[in-house]
């Protein structure tokens, strides 16, 4: 065969998508290819796009699993939409062919695509033949019979070899994109270390993929994706909830107070509970328990105990938690309740993402009951966020609420390697022994936080609960004085906390025409708009919130310096009615979106354009 | 184990230094006196540090219990006494936790939650303060409220079998099980001293009358008068024998167990039942728990005390095999841990 000469395109970044059935190993391969881009020096940001069903019937949409990759330079969202889609079959194709940017390459399984499965997937014609793909390139591959012909010419099973497609797929698409073949070879080789023969079959499948592309006319062009321009530095890539984990893990050996995590599993959380149960190297006491009810009562148990007493959930679970959040906020305990937000209400889409609990977790509670509330802004600020969450729990001894979200809680990213040394010291207000000042609710003049009396330690015996007390003393009483005060106490004492969290800060100029403001999991999106237009010479600027209760002490002054302000979230406008209380003398334009899925960077130019 | 790890007082403590400052506000005559009064003269003759105890409630007329007993306490919301109690145990070892809380407290709202610190064993004492009636909220009926008892929310007559406290402790693998009634406070005390010495959850059910919504309800078996008769109080390796004249017994017949008299029809003491409280097999534990007048004599004391590893200390041991065996020793391990690269 003669060499063929490629034309190398330049590209800033590129959007990759993996779709099939579930069980095609769409998420193996997606991750095969995002940990080799990342190793190849790339930035890079992942999403998973599964089912709720754990194994929908074959070659239905409803049984589409897939994994977004966006490799380039300078990554911070997944992609708007995709520059190739592999599909596996006609339903994956259905599915996600509007994620596919007009123009884009489109491989298929051309083996996948028969009568039988048109029909399941709800095809009238074969997409391939009928026209309706004229807008995009479209490679027919022979991916399955070509899979499995090598892979039962050494030697696999019909059933194994059949399950070797993902690879073949992936050759394609390491061809085109040029990735560096001895990574992936070692990625394979780890992945399967348990059976070297599975490993080296997946490698020739690989190879043969790889070597295909190279040799048909389809496919004239590769491309070259530039390294990133990050800090020097240690990298890994990291998912939100695994980064929560750790940052919770991080704060636990910094303050010196083991960590307890009462957690029952929910999709899209689970995954921090899944985590921490294999840390029990590092005095991470974990427990499943029988319900979201018993998860948190029994952090509240441990907190008291003096464990770092965390509780992790979505949504509902939330909303079971309401009562004993009350009860924490009651007896002044540190206590991190991690929220991965899904779509609501009730049960919702619960694989789907959405920013609509804030203002449960701000207000869902009886009487006057405020927490501390923060938000994770991406997946590795995961790790930052619950650090410092923790941080402000613990030192100001009352609940505060992480809030995340499935789209940031699954998706991945780079994530630059700290040392737990270098983060800020945790020092819990614990109360010594014997000290015969010690009263459960004498506060420290400057914060109004209260001392944390561990049973166990001697002159320190007390009683809290859920019942109203007596300022400084903590006996039980109904004093409508007293209730006064102690309400009070307790909302001043998380008011107080904004001394203690960063200003906030703003991307771009601090005034001008627009001023975007976004909280949470949302930041890559609102930022990529925002760049956009300020490189057009737009007066844009972004101000992205992580602190919400309190708000940074310079909110207001921010705002001051732009003529329209504009809150764009994934709710009905929580966050915009939120400032609208705390900062009424503003006027706030909304910007919302709830279809379970992250903006895309184009809906918000075109909106914030549209608002100038 | 969790008994001989909690540092004892190197001072004899009293009653007294169990008393808190606050007044106790249950009603003249509530059950709950005796009950507080003999768990703080226990507290001494279990002997740790007064700092190592902790007393644990939910909600309920029984709940404010912490409150008078001078240690550590927490008072927790309805229903939630059992986790809040598993989170401090599980955290510390190093303490005796004591659960208080009422039938609607652990058989209704929180029934669930009972049945699962049964089944993991959490090294708890569990005192539950039957008075099968809602006390707090003036009068309804609760889970062990017998079969058409009229209340405020049964004027017709419950219409719902009550659940028997034992069985359920059995039936979720329960290892300690005893049952007391408020007005023998001798008995109470032995069983609460017992509950300190098992490693575990210990259930104690304490029948306790309210003066005011239920009078009466225990009558039948607690009259001082009758009560010999109508109590079978237990004791480990000790024949099952009970009556004013001990003469009256428990034998096992072909139809299970039967209330014989000794000298009667060639019965003697070989043929009363022995009570094994250590044994395994929960059966003959269940068919005690069973008992009640006027088939039967109700049974009080231990029932069933089995030893077993308690969910603290295989967590502990989980914790610290992994300690010695995992490559993770610190945080910073885990962050570099997999695939990472240098830019």
């Amino acid at each position: 065969m003669t060499k063929k000469k490629f034309e190398v395109i330049e590209k800033e970044s590129v959007v990759v998508k993996f779709v099939g059935d579930c069980g095609d190993g769409m998420q193996l391969t997606g991750t095969l290819f995002s940990d080799t881009s990342a190793m190849s020096g790339n930035d890079l940001s992942t999403f998973p796009d599964y089912p709720a069903e754990i194994r929908a019937p074959r070659n239905t949409v409803a049984g589409v699993s897939g994994y977004q990759v966006h490799i380039g330079r300078e990554v911070r969202t997944i992609g708007d939409k995709c520059d190739m889609l592999v599909a596996m079959n006609p339903a994956s194709l259905k599915a996600n062919l509007q994620w596919v940017a007009l123009g884009g390459t489109i491989i298929v399984d051309v083996d996948a695509f028969v009568d039988k499965a048109f029909d399941k997937a709800g095809y009238a014609s074969n997409p391939l033949e009928d026209g309706s793909l004229s807008s995009y390139h479209i490679i027919q591959a022979p991916i399955s019979s070509q899979a499995k012909e090598i892979a039962i010419s050494l030697g696999m099973d019909i059933k194994d070899a059949d399950r070797t497609k993902n690879m073949y797929a992936l050759g394609i698409v390491a061809f085109i994109y040029d990735r560096d073949l001895k990574i992936l070879f070692k990625q394979i080789n780890d992945k399967f270390k348990k059976s070297p023969k599975v490993a080296e079959i997946n490698i020739e499948v690989l190879k043969a993929g790889y070597i295909y592309a190279e040799s048909i006319e389809a496919i004239e062009s590769r491309f070259h994706i530039p390294t990133a321009v990050l800090p020097k530095g240690k990298y890994r890539n990291i998912s939100g909830n695994i980064a929560t984990a750790w940052g919770l893990l991080a704060a636990s050996e910094r303050s010196g107070r083991p960590l307890f995590l009462g957690s029952y599993p929910i999709t899209p959380a689970t995954d921090i509970l899944v985590e921490l149960a294999r840390h029990k190297s590092l005095n991470a006491r974990v427990m499943q328990c029988e319900d979201e009810i018993a998860g948190i009562c029994s952090s509240i148990g441990a907190s008291y105990a003096g464990s770092m007493a965390v509780t992790s959930t979505s949504g509902p679970g939330l909303s079971l938690k309401s009562e004993a959040i009350g009860l924490a906020v009651m007896t002044e305990l540190p206590l991190v309740i991690i929220n991965v937000q899904r779509g609501g209400p009730s049960t919702g889409m619960p694989t789907k993402s959405e920013q609509a609990d804030l203002l449960q977790a701000l207000y869902g509670r009886n009487g006057s009951c405020p927490c501390i509330v923060t938000a994770a802004s991406s997946p590795s600020d995961c790790f930052e966020m619950a650090y410092n969450t923790a941080k402000l729990s613990l030192e100001h001894m009352t609940p505060a609420i992480l809030m995340t979200d499935g789209y940031i809680g699954q998706g991945t990213e780079l994530f630059r390697i700290p040392k737990v040394a270098d983060m800020p010291s945790i020092t819990p207000p614990l109360a010594k022994a014997k000290d015969p000042n010690y009263k459960p609710y004498r506060r420290d003049e400057k914060t109004l936080v209260r001392q944390w009396a561990l049973p166990g330690t001697e002159g320190l015996e007390h009683r809290v609960g859920g019942l109203e007390k007596t300022d400084i003393f903590g006996a039980v009483s109904t004093d409508p004085i007293n209730h006064d005060k102690m309400v009070s106490n307790r909302n001043e004492k998380v008011q107080r906390v904004a001394d203690y969290i960063p200003e906030q800060d703003i991307i771009g100029e601090d005034s001008g025409d627009v001023l975007v403001v976004s909280w949470g999991g949302t930041r890559g999106q609102v930022y990529e708009a925002v760049k956009n237009l300020q490189k057009q010479g737009k007066k844009i600027s972004l101000a992205h919130f992580k602190y919400i209760m309190p708000l940074p002490k310079n909110t207001a002054d921010i705002f001051a310096k732009f003529k329209k302000i504009v809150v764009c979230e994934l709710n009905d406008g929580q966050f915009a009615n939120y400032l609208r209380i705390v900062h009424p003398q503003f006027n706030y334009i909304k910007y919302n979106k709830i279809k379970g899925i992250p903006f895309t960077t184009t809906e918000l130019i075109n909106t914030f354009n549209q608002i100038f | 184990m969790s008994y001989s790890m909690i540092e004892r007082s190197t001072v004899p403590l009293t009653k007294e230094d169990f008393a808190s400052d606050q007044m106790v506000r249950w009603c003249p005559g509530c059950g709950s006196h005796a009950i507080l009064a003999t768990l703080q003269s226990i507290f001494p003759r279990i002997g740790y540090k007064r700092e190592n105890f902790c007393v644990v409630s939910g909600i309920g007329c029984a709940s404010r219990f912490p409150y008078y007993v001078n240690t550590f306490g927490f008072h927790g919301i309805h229903g939630r006494a059992t986790p809040i109690a598993t989170g401090v145990s599980v955290s510390n070892r190093k303490l005796s936790v004591w659960v208080i809380a009422g039938d609607g407290d652990l058989m209704a709202i929180g029934g669930n939650h009972f049945l699962h610190t049964i089944r993991r064993n959490v090294d708890l004492n569990i005192l539950l303060f039957n008075n099968q009636i809602y006390g707090l909220t003036k009068g309804q009926y609760s889970p062990t409220t017998p079969f058409g008892q009229v209340t405020k929310t049964s004027p017709y007559g419950t219409i719902e079998k009550p659940f028997d406290v034992g069985k359920l402790v059995l039936a979720a693998q329960g290892n300690f099980y005893a049952r007391v009634v408020d007005n023998n406070t001798k008995l109470m005390g032995d069983v609460m001293y017992e509950a300190a010495k098992h490693d575990g959850t210990s259930v104690i059910e304490i029948l306790q009358n309210c003066v005011i919504f239920n009078d009466g309800a225990h009558k039948a078996i607690a009259d001082r008068a009758t009560a010999p008769d109508r109590q079978l109080i237990l004791k480990h390796g000790e024949p099952m024998i009970f009556g004013k004249d001990n003469n009256k017994g428990i034998r096992l017949g072909s139809r299970g167990l039967e209330v014989v008299t000794i000298g009667e029809n060639g019965i003697t003491e070989k043929d009363i039942l022995v009570h094994d409280a250590q044994q395994q097999d929960a059966g003959l534990h269940n068919m005690l728990a069973d008992m009640h007048w006027p088939d039967y004599p109700i049974a009080l004391g231990v029932i069933r005390s089995v030893p077993s590893p308690t969910y603290d200390e295989l967590l502990e041991k989980q914790m610290i095999d992994a300690k010695a065996t995992s490559n993770i020793k610190c945080v910073d391990d885990i962050l570099n841990s997999g695939d990472t690269w240098e830019i």
